[in-house]
């Protein structure tokens, strides 16, 4: 579904990224940990086609295609999806008609008709349960106003909406009580299929209780520099990431 | 709703002004220049009754006196008023006695300008009064409309079938001596629309003029009149657009309405007359007068504008709140774009006791274009009670433009309660992402925030012009991000 080969970027002159490669399948759920500043988001950022950050070598093949030569509209309606680590605010847009209208650009864009009213409500009223999301916050302002909670289920319901083949978390567990953490996994879990695959970016192993990945991948310094199953989690887990950080020293010495 | 909303978004595809056609048909001009000779040839062609060629001259003698404002924060070179031609007319083969009979060249300008003519033809109930230039080339549903009393026509019909009307309200409410444009409008205005509702009657249908310049180098000067009675009530729309030009062209019209006791008047604008190209080259000069007075108690009158077109703007439709109770209302959504300027507002007069106004200003500004909201809210000694609520939103596009708020507020009466509110907004680039990694390509995100942004403005208006405003926004600002 997804591979990346040698993935460089940056930000101002400064690079970021400094080669990462990773193979995404088909029903998998990969999870990317790492230090604060280590590259998740960016890297996160240029699969979704961020223009902030420049691309300076790899390449990114996604279900065939080449997926940096596509605008970022494009990358999404292709079955790409971003959860947000800041979802941002759209005050006067409801987030009704937000999602009505990127659904149905996804599907104009895959030669589908639009959804009428009473289709697009009932799809609404289906996927709102999923993620325990309240009619009244949906004709609230897109995010305006929203507890992080909030925005980060609404997140999830925009992605349940969507039905993306590829959906990045970043970061969507920071900020949650366990409530809301055990909803965003029940979400992610129940949209889980043998046909889409999830990138799940975390800085804490706590979430991965929930949303139990195939692969862990540690990323530092902008390099994945170790990958394993859910074991390597608790081990991070356990003895911080300054074992990675002593480790890597010792191999580089 | 939601439907035309996806709709419109799928129709902003151009980004050329669409209306720019010049239609080919031959004109009645005076020449260029302004003199007594010309007001006496513009009112010797409308065959005007001696009083009303009198109140022409002596706006033209005041006129002379006066001088164009400069306290607009707007720029633009000085005007030639002696290069413009103040009296075009497209020569009809014979005067049309019904609509069957208009010349099939202007017939077609306005089926491209999406106004149909013919009666039968409309689904909705509106009727129209064209203008072209500077005469009225048909109005529909007269007769249907005269059954209950209602009186909708060109002003030089009015001057001639209304005569006692015309003189008792023209001027009642925007004397000539105003201001500078007021005084040159009522020298030498040439045609606009008069509408009458009598006592008690609630207009069984919108009325609206569309209003379109064609000739080159010519001025428009219309002027219309809505005079409610007690009791009534009625929806008053106003359309207008100009051919592409590289001069600038003037418009300088005067609205006045007068609503009795009880009486309500709902007055909507699209405006989005020809803007200049993206250098700012041509476009059109809108300055404007138009004021309401809500002459008795418990009356209401309502503007509604969404600017989107001309070069320079300057106006302020206004609402002297005379009768107790009364209330005025003020919602406009401004667009500018490359290198148009607007400075735009209301005042609000609260002159009788109880009396209530509220503004709703949405300012939305692109390219190098400067946007400002000017207003006055005024409470006079005895109108106690009195409150107003303001708002002003300023959205911005890019960084090379600019949004000004001049708010005015004298209040002499302490029982008075005056809010404003202020806000400026950006459209950030991680909003555009955002909705790019949804699927919604930039231009129809733009389209999305600034309707957002524009709703409470939008929603006052007839639904059939709403739809039109929403495509025109997303029209104007189109290429101003990414
Ligand atoms: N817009 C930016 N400008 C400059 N540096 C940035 C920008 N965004 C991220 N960075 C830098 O890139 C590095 C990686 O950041 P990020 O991808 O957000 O890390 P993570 O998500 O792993 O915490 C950090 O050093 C951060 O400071
Ligand atoms: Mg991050």
């Amino acid at each position: 579904m997804l591979k990346i080969e040698n993935l460089q970027a940056r930000i101002e002159e400064k690079e970021i990224l400094k080669g990462i490669n990773l193979e995404i399948k088909p029903g998998e759920i990969h999870a990317i940990m790492g230090p604060n500043g280590s590259g998740k988001s960016t890297l996160a950022s240029v699969l979704a086609g961020r223009e902030d950050y420049e691309v300076t070598g790899g390449s990114v093949d996604f279900l065939g295609k080449d997926l940096l030569e596509m605008s970022p509209e494009d990358r999404a309606k292709e079955g790409l999806f971003l959860a947000f680590q800041y979802p941002v605010e759209i005050p006067g847009v409801s987030t009704t008609n937000f999602i009505k209208t990127a659904v149905n650009e996804k599907r104009k864009y895959l030669g589908q008709e639009p959804l009428d009213a009473a289709q697009f409500l009932k799809t609404m009223k289906e996927k709102m349960k999923l993620v325990e999301i309240d009619q009244s916050l949906l004709s609230r302002s897109l995010n305006e106003g929203f507890s992080g909670g909030e925005k980060k289920r609404n997140e999830i319901f925009q992605m349940a909406m969507l039905e993306p083949k590829l959906a990045i978390l970043d970061e969507t567990d920071s900020g949650l009580d366990i409530d809301a953490l055990r909803i965003v996994a029940n979400g992610v879990n129940q949209l889980r299929s043998k046909d889409n695959a999830f990138l799940v970016v975390t800085h804490y192993q706590r979430l991965l209780d929930y949303i139990v990945p195939d692969f862990v991948h540690v990323l530092y310094k902008g390099r994945i520099v170790r990958s394993g199953t859910k074991e390597l989690a608790l081990e991070l887990e356990e003895k911080g990431y300054d074992f990675i950080k002593a480790e890597l020293e010792k191999e580089t010495v | 709703m939601q439907e035309e909303n996806d709709d419109i978004l799928e129709q902003i595809t151009s980004s050329e002004y669409k209306y720019g056609f010049v239609t080919d048909i031959e004109a009645d001009e005076a020449p260029k220049g302004l003199s007594e000779d010309i007001v006496r040839f513009i009112s010797a062609k409308k065959n005007e009754p001696e009083w009303m060629l009198e109140y022409r001259l002596k706006a033209y003698r005041q006129w002379l006196t006066m001088e164009e404002p400069t306290w607009p924060n707007v720029q633009y070179p000085a005007i030639n008023f002696q290069d413009v031609i103040y009296y075009s007319a497209p020569k009809q083969k014979v005067a049309p006695n019904s609509l069957d009979e208009i010349d099939p060249e202007l017939r077609k300008t306005f089926e491209k300008l999406g106004i149909s003519l013919d009666e039968q033809k409309r689904i909705s109930g509106v009727a129209v009064d064209a203008v072209i230039d500077s005469v009225s080339v048909a109005t529909t549903f007269k007769e249907e409309l005269s059954k209950v009393g209602v009186i909708f026509c060109s002003m030089s019909e009015a001057i001639q079938e209304h005569p006692e009307l015309i003189k008792k309200y023209l001027g009642s409410v925007v004397p000539a001596t105003d201001n500078f444009f007021s005084a040159l409008n009522a020298a030498v205005f040439s045609d606009g629309s008069f509408c009458y509702i009598p006592k008690g009657v609630r207009c069984p249908m919108e009325l609206s003029t569309y209003f379109r310049i064609n000739a080159a180098n010519t001025g428009q000067f219309e002027r219309t009149l809505i005079v409610a009675e007690e009791g009534s009530y009625v929806s008053y729309l106003e359309g207008c657009t100009a051919p592409m030009r590289d001069e600038n062209q003037l418009h300088a019209a005067v609205v006045e309405i007068v609503a009795m006791e009880k009486a309500e008047v709902k007055y909507s604008t699209v405006q989005n007359w020809y803007p200049g190209d993206k250098e700012g080259k041509g476009g059109i000069y809108n300055f404007v007068t138009k004021r309401g007075i809500c002459a008795g108690d418990h009356s209401k009158i309502s503007w509604t504008q969404v600017e989107t077109g001309s070069s320079v703007t300057w106006k302020y439709p206004s609402v002297i709140l005379k009768g107790d109770h009364s209330i005025g209302e003020f919602y406009s959504v401004a667009v500018t774009n490359n290198f148009q300027q607007a400075d735009t507002g209301t005042k609000m007069v609260h002159i009788g006791k109880n009396t209530r106004s509220r503004i709703v200003s949405k300012g939305i500004s692109a390219g190098k274009s400067q946007n400002s909201y000017r207003g006055l809210v005024s409470v006079a000694k005895n109108a106690s009670n009195s409150r107003n609520f303001s708002q002003c939103d300023s959205l911005l596009l890019g960084d090379k433009c600019g949004a000004h708020t001049f708010p005015y507020i004298e209040v002499k009466n302490n029982t008075a309660i005056v809010e404003h509110e202020a806000t400026t907004s950006k459209i950030g680039e991680d909003q555009i992402f955002y909705c790019n990694q949804r699927g919604i390509d930039t231009e129809t995100a733009v389209a999305l925030i600034i309707n957002g942004f524009a709703k409470e403005v939008m929603n006052q208006l007839p639904m059939e012009f709403a739809v039109e405003a929403q495509k025109l926004l997303a029209i104007s600002l189109e290429g101003s991000v990414g």
